[in-house]
């Protein structure tokens, strides 16, 4: 998987809603910790808490640009996650199509007793 | 177009929806007749289900094992706590891989949509943390096969 991307950490950097709101704004495009912090009711080194939190991850780049540290989203680590939950979907997916097997199967074996009757 | 979708909600639940070509008494008995349930809750290709217990009943227990023919197994046991035939099933489940995972509380409902059913799983797990441990790894051996796919495509 990528390489930047640390899938535990991933998961666990999503379960909180506020990390999950910092994703969606930096979604729209980049941002500074500052313009982050706006929308919250909490203090920058909050916010710079979470923000670390979801760099580990590998979810969120930053760049230098003179004082400041403009974070993004890092796409590839969101498109690895995208790919992870897709795989996830494909798996309980194969259960489920034995499943439709195994009521087709009961649907026909009603049908075959109707005849009988 | 994949029939199912798989999402997060809130901090500690995941819902799955199906929807399938049969009634819904049909689908419910797919999850609680233990012969039914042997043939499709397989995860990936090789692997059995050579133990399949059931108990469907308010309090009953349940057990399921498996096996990939290649001296690798796990099982899942679990207790029912309410069964509403045929629309509704409630019960907590853990995974031992070889300790037991955290409960996993499931309300499984069978809802009938035209002549079919719409299959809502609603997962809800103790915390943030747990569900973010099932995300990221109690699902892995569902995915073997996919890797292998995967790896085929490339």
């Amino acid at each position: 998987m990528n390489e930047g991307l640390n899938l535990d950490a991933a998961f666990s950097a999503l379960a909180d809603p506020t990390r999950r709101a910092i994703l969606a704004r930096l979604a729209k495009g980049e941002a500074t910790v500052m313009e982050l912090a706006e929308p919250f009711e909490m203090t920058q080194p909050a916010i710079s808490q979470h923000l670390k939190v979801l760099e580990d991850a590998g979810l969120v780049a930053r760049r230098v640009e003179g004082t400041k540290r403009p974070r993004r989203l890092a796409k590839a680590g969101v498109e690895a996650m995208d790919q992870w939950l897709a795989m996830l979907r494909k798996a309980l997916e194969r259960n489920y199509e034995r499943l439709d097997e195994v009521l087709a199967g009961l649907e026909q074996a009603k049908t075959k007793r109707g005849e009988k009757r | 177009m994949s029939k199912l979708t798989l999402k997060t909600e809130g901090d500690t639940q995941v819902v799955v929806t199906r929807r399938f070509a049969a009634p819904p008494e049909a689908v419910y008995r797919a999850h609680t007749d233990p012969t039914l349930v042997q043939k499709w809750l397989l995860g990936p290709e090789g692997w059995t289900m050579p133990v399949c217990l059931i108990e469907a009943r308010p309090g009953g227990r349940f057990r399921y094992e498996w096996k990939n023919g290649k001296g690798r197994g796990f099982h899942i046991t679990g207790e029912y706590l309410e069964l509403e035939p045929y629309s509704r099933i409630v019960h907590v489940e853990r995974m031992y891989l070889p300790d037991p995972t955290p409960d996993n509380h499931i309300e499984t409902r069978f809802d009938a949509d035209g002549t079919g059913t719409l299959m809502t799983m609603r997962m809800t797990l103790p915390d943030a943390q747990t569900r973010a441990a099932m995300l990221a790894t109690g699902m892995e051996r569902g995915m073997e096969a996919s890797y292998a796919r995967l790896e085929g495509m490339i």
